[in-house]
């Protein structure tokens, strides 16, 4: 009985140390080095829309000729919305190839910052702010509800390709928390979109999904029915007269 | 309390208030005047008191400019230092030793790993010395609590995912971590979370990685990018997920990739090779000269008893400054394989026979006896030393012959000038020329250390490179002129647009390859160059722009030892072929009943036509002189005994002339010595280059016409160019891999 019981703790004990380390946190979809698949290989072609090639133009006119480096962050931009919200691998060679560096200087910038995509998302990128305002008001929540609702994984996409779900930080819409962001690829970069739905809930965010699939534009901005963009539920509570001017600014009476 | 922490209490204790000696006290605290009465006398007094100190490891300091000069404070003793330097060098000049693992000083300066903490007055924060700019009147503290505590704080943020996994890494006993740990480390640590892990890359045949020690100081990416050439490695990812890689698998293709191995200060990257092989305290060093290029790059010959184990480089300035390529780094285990330990003999069946040193001798002085003196052939290979040589002459010499040469250098082979054989510039001072021109040689796999120079330049100074000769590889800009004479001719006569560039540079280089010696237009190329560089004043009184690359070790040294033969086609005619280490010696026309003796120490491609073997040391077991391409005599020392019944080239040579007859007059190596110093004294000023007196210009005129065909390429394959690394399994797999791509 006593060996039983034993051996049950012990394996509960064994069960509590097995669990998968706290793995360093990344937002990034993908791992920092590069594995060849189907459609992320170095030797696929990868090129520049024509439309796109003017606009490469445009933003290289913005540098001097000999830095034409500094492009390397509105170009990779702009090869993400052109290859549908992600970057393979010749995209990033194709950039290098425009700004005349070596590819590991373009993966260095590629993998340092989250928001570019390296592994492939869906057409309607989610991205739930997780940073300590929106988590208090119940991020983690709103992540649960989206992930179950699709069911996905974190960084995964929909069978059907439509939606993938990832983490982000702050965003600066703290006073909205929670909020989420949609970065809509669905039709390239000429109709890219990259709006912030804040004030979200669990119901809210799903129909928000619902109403994305249905190919609809719902509004960006509070989903709060109450309120005007950051302003008070119910209207303004305070400063509601003309504000008055500091006494000490009436530079004529000194 | 921990044992620890007490007995430390109480050193510190006993320090600080040692009343012996108040000048080699060290205070620990900013104020010392309100410690200790003596101190605060000592800072009211300054310099006068103030031991001497010495800079870090010799470092010198060379102010060109005296008004540019500044006086900095270090812990209170005043270094005068040119503007510009950073406060680390400042410490180094004043003999403070700061901890540091990203900073370089032949690399860039990244300030990203934060060792070298130090306080400066009047800062509200430690200073990252290394990237901080020395400002006149700075008062610098290295040894205050601010920059202890501030080190042992870095320190504590590198271990905490640095594995505890020393006992079984190779870096361990020479690993900068290690040892800065011990020094400014804490003895305990505080971070009980999981520490990160990270995939290992793959780098190829040479380069191990374990990724997960790296404390990401970004050493190697600066390196491949500054000095190697090849922009392949780079910092991925960010914050605790920063990784070093190539992101798309790609193996590391450059000849100097071995030096990561060096830079590394953990042990993230270590030799392959060597990897589990050996400690580095129980190895032997050997400094000596590597003969694998006609560099002669220093280096150092780590053994344990009759094995080499690994060989790593030695710091010279004016050669390979602390580099060394993959072919000297990587040979060695060639020295192991395809030895050859007893002296043989052909028997009727083909087959070799082991005899005594007694019957071999015999054997091939009975040989050389029975033909004419003249039908005497003797030919040097490309690792033969200096000594060795001269005996070799001397010998054939004696017994009738003059047919005397060394491989590589070819038809009509011209040793009266000096300057028409060297590298005139000097390898260090390649780096102060703004136009390259190379003429049918590929520097990155002749001679990868002069390559390094010219991608110094061209990074410094955006030198612009013009190449003549086949389609190469090249790791910096160049422009391609053309694959052969023609383009020479249009050169000289100022049709070519690549003309404006010489003419208008201050310093223009031309670097002939060796590999033109083998051509039979060879001098008429020679004079072609020549007339560029008349054109383009490339030889005046204080700049000699005009050099050849000599592609083996002993090539220089057997040209100032005049070994030339008396007629180009000695081979055709010959009954007896002394080869000493030449494998690379056509034989095909060699008549078939003519007997071949191959003294040499590897079974290679010599051996199959031999007819008797004499087995000889390699540079590693052997005291012997070596003149490098810019003309700079070197000795190699013997770091391993020698395999079975070898001996020295010269002493083989001594003593078959003693049973031939023909006895030679010196029985010491100083006694060859002295016999040189006749013949070309240079060879013995010991690590001093001996530039060319006369130049090329004296030379009579060559009314040949260059034929059109287009330049070779000298070396086929970078990694296998001689006996020892044609025997190296490492270089085979190297070249396999590497020299695909």
């Amino acid at each position: 009985m006593l060996a039983r019981l034993a051996t049950k703790r012990l394996l509960e004990i064994r069960q509590a140390f097995r669990q998968a380390p706290q793995a360093s946190r990344s937002l990034s979809t993908a791992l920092n080095y590069h594995v060849d698949t189907p459609d992320n290989k170095p030797d696929l072609p990868w090129e520049f829309s024509d439309t796109n090639k003017n606009k490469v133009k445009e933003i290289l006119s913005h540098y001097p000729s000999n830095y034409k480096q500094s492009a390397v962050i509105p170009l990779l931009d702009l090869a993400q919305q052109q290859h549908g919200g992600w970057l393979p691998v010749s995209a990033m060679n194709a950039v290098a190839k425009v700004i005349e560096v070596a590819p590991i200087r373009v993966y260095e910038v590629a993998t340092f910052y989250s928001m570019f995509n390296r592994s492939k998302v869906g057409k309607y990128h989610l991205l739930v702010c997780g940073t300590t305002p929106c988590m208090i008001r119940g991020s983690r929540d709103i992540e649960d509800a989206l992930l179950k609702h699709l069911g996905v994984k974190r960084n995964e996409v929909t069978k059907d390709g439509l939606f993938s779900v990832g983490e982000m930080e702050c965003m600066g819409c703290c006073v909205n928390a929670p909020m989420i962001t949609v970065a809509d690829y669905s039709s390239g970069s000429e109709g890219y979109t990259y709006n912030y739905y804040e004030d979200v809930t669990p119901k809210r965010v799903v129909e928000i999904v619902e109403a994305l699939r249905r190919g609809e534009k719902p509004p960006r901005g509070t989903q709060n029915p109450n309120r005007i963009n950051c302003g008070p539920a119910g209207g303004n509570a305070t400063l509601l007269g003309e504000p008055k001017p500091p006494p000490c600014r009436d530079l004529d009476a000194c | 309390m921990g044992l620890g922490l007490l007995a430390s209490r109480a050193l510190r204790s006993t320090r600080a208030f040692s009343p012996l000696n108040p000048r080699n006290v060290r205070t620990i605290v900013s104020t010392p005047e309100l410690q200790k009465p003596e101190a605060a006398a000592a800072v009211a007094q300054p310099e006068a008191d103030l031991p001497k100190r010495t800079p870090v490891a010799g470092a010198r300091v060379h102010l060109p400019n005296p008004e540019d000069a500044i006086e900095v404070f270090v812990d209170g003793y005043p270094v005068k230092i040119p503007k510009g330097m950073t406060v680390l060098q400042a410490c180094e000049l004043a003999g403070v030793d700061i901890p540091r693992f990203c900073y370089h000083n032949r690399l860039s300066i990244a300030g990203n790993c934060r060792m070298c903490l130090v306080e400066v007055e009047k800062s509200p924060k430690p200073v990252a010395s290394c990237a901080m700019p020395a400002l006149p009147g700075m008062k610098i503290k290295t040894d205050t609590p601010l920059a202890k505590k501030a080190r042992e704080g870095v320190m504590e943020f590198l271990l905490m995912n640095h594995p505890l996994d020393c006992p079984i890494c190779d870096q361990g006993g020479e690993c900068d971590l290690q040892d800065q740990s011990m020094a400014f480390g804490s003895d305990r640590g505080r971070f009980t979370e999981m520490k990160r892990s990270v995939v290992d890359k793959n780098l190829g045949p040479l380069v191990k990685t374990v990724m997960t020690r790296c404390i990401q100081c970004t050493r190697c990416v600066r390196f491949a990018t500054e000095v190697a050439g090849v922009q392949d490695l780079g910092m991925l990812g960010r914050g605790s997920g920063e990784e070093i890689g190539t992101y798309v698998e790609k193996l590391m293709t450059s000849e100097l990739s071995g030096n990561v191995i060096d830079i590394c200060p953990v042990g993230a990257l270590t030799s392959k090779p060597f990897a589990f092989k050996a400690r580095n305290w129980e190895l032997k060093g050997t400094e000596t000269i590597d003969v694998t290029d006609a560099v002669g790059s220093n280096i150092r010959i780590d053994s344990r008893g009759p094995e080499v184990m690994r060989i790593l480089p030695r710091l010279n300035e004016d050669i390979n400054e602390e580099w060394i390529s993959d072919k000297t780094r990587f040979c060695y285990d060639g020295l192991k394989r395809q030895r050859l330990n007893d002296p043989m003999i052909r028997g009727a069946d083909g087959r070799f026979k082991a005899v005594s040193w007694r019957d071999a001798l015999a054997v091939v002085a009975e040989a050389m006896h029975q033909v004419k003196p003249e039908e005497i052939v003797g030919v040097a290979g490309k690792l033969s030393d200096a000594e060795s040589m001269m005996s070799l002459k001397d010998f054939l010499n004696r017994m009738g012959s003059n047919n005397v040469w060394c491989e590589g250098n070819g038809v009509h082979t011209n040793a009266d000038l000096r300057s028409s054989y060297l590298l005139n510039s000097s390898i260090s001072g390649l780096e102060n020329a703004d136009v390259f021109l190379l003429v049918g040689t590929q520097p990155r796999v002749e001679a990868a250390m002069v390559n390094a120079r010219i991608q110094k330049a061209v990074r410094a100074t955006h030198a612009k490179v013009g190449y003549v000769g086949p389609a190469s590889e090249f790791n910096y800009d160049h422009q391609h002129l053309g694959t052969g004479p023609e383009t020479l001719k249009e050169i000289a006569e100022g049709r070519h647009p690549f003309c404006s560039a010489l003419k208008n540079a201050k310093n223009p280089a031309i670097i002939v390859g060796a590999g033109i010696f083998e051509r039979n237009d060879k001098d008429a190329v020679f004079s072609v160059v020549e007339a560029i560089a008349k054109q383009g004043n490339v030889i005046r009184p204080d700049w000699n722009g005009f050099n050849v690359l000599l592609l083996n070790a002993a090539q220089a040294a057997s040209l100032d030892l005049g070994l030339v033969p008396e007629s180009d086609n000695s081979i055709e005619s010959a009954k007896v072929v002394y080869l000493m280490g030449a494998d690379d010696v056509n034989l095909e026309t060699l008549p078939n009943d003519a007997f071949v003796v191959y003294q040499g120490h590897h079974g290679d491609r010599g051996v199959y036509r031999a007819n008797v073997i004499l087995p000889a040391a390699a540079f590693s077991e052997k005291e012997g002189t070596y003149e490098n391409t810019e003309g700079c005599a070197q000795q190699t020392l013997p770091a391993v005994p020698t395999v079975g019944d070898a001996r020295d080239d010269w002493k083989i040579i001594r003593a078959l002339s003693e049973v031939a007859g023909a006895r030679l007059p010196y029985d010491t190596l100083g006694a060859i010595r002295s016999r040189m110093r006749i013949v070309a004294p240079n060879l013995l000023h010991m690590d001093e280059r001996e530039p060319a007196t006369f130049s090329a210009s004296l030379k009579p005129e060559c009314n040949e016409k260059m034929s059109t065909s287009p330049f070779g390429t000298a070396v086929e394959n970078f990694y296998m160019t001689d006996a020892i690394t044609r025997a190296s399994k490492i270089m085979a797999q190297c070249s396999a891999l590497l020299s695909k791509q």
